[in-house]
């Protein structure tokens, strides 16, 4: 494949990964030969978390593989912004079937791969938590159970955002959507069970399974990285904070991701074979407050009245989460 | 060679010989024995280079079924009635993106109430999917039809579905000539995929497309059948050249030439119609039959030229559009159109019921002497409809349809009501 000219996005920062370390210590979207596999020009709204994840992530998997890289998408924001015909942001072989059967495409994908004899070309899919935790759940769990050679990674915004903010299972507890408004009795989305497509992919004991937040890009990148040197099926589940739909500020993203993991609402995590091997410590425990306050999806918690119950219920989810994973080291409390 | 076997195993056998790179599907009977006999051929090295996927579901069997013909394999699923349901927005996208995939679709209809056995009501819901749909009479053409389905497919860049009734075709033992690698080498080049998943040369497969190109892809669509409509008349010569042997083709006349009256149908049923005929023809009535081989491309012209001597057609299909009649019979209409000759839609079979040729008989009579209705129902139990549609009169609450019409019949030991 050709290599495109790059354009940095910002320099100097952690974002691209600091051009003063050893290069090959460096994050790939610092390096000039990375392959722009999302190329610019696409049509995803400004700040948008899915856009950002997705291209790092890539990427990654682009250096790992040599470019030897096939994707199949869901249907989604991902998918929309990215081809609009006649246009494609894609510089890699990108294929998009429909919303609830990228798992099982590129499980053909890998199949057709294996019967031709090309083990050096690698599959992954994507998707938006609809296409994931929703529709596309039993072509998940199918490729997860054959063990399919397929790195599938879920963009989590928390809700159908290319429908217009609608629930979805990934939404969390209270979030005002489209269809959860912030009326009634119990404003916003209901506490459910919720689903943990992470913890449901280490039940099903597949070779890896990690979680990863827009504010630590490098680790995105590692992990992706990692992934590719296993065979069979992997799942990275991308935390991705969505501008419109949260009602944030599209410059916030970043901060607002950060914000998810300091706080113990998003853990993240990397497990081999069902195990948990590593997670990504707190530096800073935060309240929950400190990351539903800038988003208009939970406005309603704070006024006219706090709805300090509700901020509980939130604030013990996180809770169980530093608890079940060891976020926060004993000695720094 | 010929060989005495099961219609899914000549299906199975005559598959393996296309060498298929990938396979797929989830049980649904009366698909199973197809798949279960490549699975083993598979397993036992019987068929070499080829990945059997067990899969979850039969949206996920065409949907691993595009991926794989997307990345250059050969690719071959089966499926029937509910499964191929399940599997519809798949099977849209699969034409839609002019991705050559093979299925079979061994027909059966579709619940509620649940049913296994055969009608054509499965496919026929496939009917504007953009698939080509080709229908098998007997098992040897079913076996024929998907060496031509493969060549065919490749040729235009469409998926093709082969039709056989289910358990009528797929569970009965007929003799059938099993054709030898080499002839089917001969006759059936590699896939060369048109367009194809590969890091060296990227393509984006499937963008979404608005109203400024979307007419056009259709048109393009309808576009490939119309070549695929030239094409099936000749794959099916080359392969008589090839294999010997009279096997697909648009559509199949027999005993028309002076026919009067036409009876025209698909699939397993022609040889009962057939058996029917020959016997009205020693009695003096100049009867004939039209089977449609075809029935995506529909072959208006081929039909026209059939049919435009007879002065009566009776389309006998073993589907039902609910709230209009036939589905065959509108076609044929369309074929047919400005020419003076009724044409009578006969439905027939559904779920399995078994079309005699008793029944036929009189139904034939009943059409040679001007006496059949605008639509009819063959063997209908009036009695247990008119009971059913009485009760629904005086009763707010008369219950599930299929349950008291079994009541009324005595098949279940059920409460009097």
């Amino acid at each position: 494949m050709s290599v495109t000219a790059i354009k940095f996005y910002q320099t100097g920062t952690h974002t691209v990964g600091n051009r003063l370390l050893d290069p090959s210590q460096r994050s790939v979207q610092a390096d000039m030969r990375r392959t722009n596999s999302l190329n610019s020009g696409h049509r995803a709204c400004q700040g948008c978390g899915e856009a950002l994840g997705a291209r790092y992530a890539i990427d990654a998997a682009m250096t790992a593989t040599d470019n030897q890289l096939i994707a199949a998408n869901a249907t989604g924001c991902l998918e929309v912004f990215s081809t609009p015909y006649p246009e494609t942001s894609w510089q890699i072989p990108w294929i998009h079937s429909l919303f609830g059967n990228a798992a099982a495409v590129a499980t053909g994908i890998a199949a057709a791969l294996r019967v031709k004899g090309r083990s050096e070309v690698r599959v992954i899919a994507q998707g938006g938590d609809g296409g994931t935790t929703d529709i596309g759940f039993g072509c998940l769990s199918g490729m997860f159970e054959r063990n399919d050679d397929v790195l599938y990674i879920c963009y989590d915004n928390e809700a159908y955002m290319n429908t217009g903010v609608q629930r979805s299972s990934a939404t969390p507890g209270a979030a005002r959507t489209a269809t959860t408004p912030a009326v009634g009795k119990a404003p916003g989305n209901v506490f459910g069970q919720g689903k943990s497509v992470p913890l449901i992919a280490m039940a099903h004991e597949i070779p890896y399974v990690a979680t990863a937040i827009v504010s630590e890009l490098r680790d995105l990148e590692a992990k992706v990285k990692r992934a590719m040197e296993f065979r069979g099926a992997r799942y990275i589940h991308v935390f991705v904070p969505c501008p419109l739909g949260w009602g944030t500020a599209s410059n916030d993203t970043i901060r607002i991701a950060r914000l998810a993991k300091e706080t113990g609402v998003f853990p993240v995590i990397e497990a081999e074979n069902g195990e948990v091997v590593a997670v990504s410590k707190i530096r800073k425990q935060l309240p929950v407050e400190e990351y539903l306050r800038p988003q208009k999806r939970f406005a309603h918690l704070f006024s006219p009245q706090p709805r300090l119950d509700v901020i509980g219920h939130i604030q013990a989810l996180a809770d169980r989460n530093i608890r079940r994973f060891g976020l926060v080291d004993e000695g720094a409390k | 060679m010929l060989k005495q076997c099961e219609g899914s195993h000549a299906v199975a056998a005559s598959v393996s010989l296309c060498r298929p790179e990938v396979i797929c599907a989830y049980p649904i009977s009366p698909q199973t024995h197809i798949v279960e006999g490549l699975s083993e051929m598979v397993r036992d090295g019987t068929l070499l280079n080829c990945e059997f996927i067990n899969v979850e579901s039969e949206f996920a069997a065409m949907s691993v079924a595009i991926g794989s013909s997307a990345a250059g394999a050969r690719t071959y699923t089966a499926t029937a009635s509910q499964g191929l349901l399940f599997m519809a927005e798949a099977v849209w996208n699969a034409s839609g993106l002019g991705l050559p995939i093979v299925m079979t679709v061994a027909n059966r209809a579709i619940g509620a109430p649940i049913n296994i056995w055969n009608d054509h009501t499965d496919s026929m819901s496939m009917r504007d999917s953009g698939w080509i749909q080709l229908f098998a009479e007997n098992n040897q053409e079913a076996a024929d039809l998907h060496i031509q389905a493969f060549r065919l497919a490749e040729a235009v860049s469409l998926p093709v579905m082969v039709c056989m009734d289910g358990f009528i075709l797929t569970h009965a033992y007929e003799g059938v000539d099993i054709p030898t690698h080499e002839q089917v080498d001969a006759y059936l080049p590699p896939y060369e995929p048109r367009q194809v998943l590969d890091p060296g040369e990227p393509v984006s497969i499937g963008a979404m497309v608005g109203p400024e190109a979307f007419t056009e892809v259709r048109y393009l669509a309808h576009a490939k059948q119309m070549q695929a409509l030239e094409l099936i008349p000749q794959l099916a010569s080359e392969f008589k050249q090839v294999f010997g042997r009279e096997s697909g083709g648009l559509v199949h006349g027999y005993r028309l030439e002076d026919a009067e009256i036409a009876v025209v149908a698909l699939g397993s049923v022609l040889g009962t119609i057939k058996d029917t005929v020959d016997e009205l023809r020693k009695e003096g009535h100049r009867i004939g039959v039209l089977g449609i081989t075809s029935y995506r491309p529909f072959p208006l012209t081929a039909i026209r030229d059939a049919l435009q001597h007879v002065s009566r057609i009776i389309v006998v299909e073993k589907c039902f559009a609910v709230g209009l009649g036939g589905i065959v019979s509108r076609d044929v209409r369309m074929a047919l159109r400005n020419l003076p000759m009724p044409v009578y839609d006969v439905i027939a079979g559904l779920g399995g019921r078994a079309i005699t040729q008793a029944s036929l008989r009189k139904l034939f009579l009943d059409g040679i002497n001007d006496k059949l209705e605008q639509v009819t129902f063959l063997d209908l139990d009036w009695k247990a409809v008119n009971r059913q549609l009485e009760r629904e009169r005086a009763t707010r609450r008369s219950g599930p349809i299929a349950e008291n019409l079994l009541r009324d019949l005595g098949v279940v030991a059920a409460r009097v009501g």
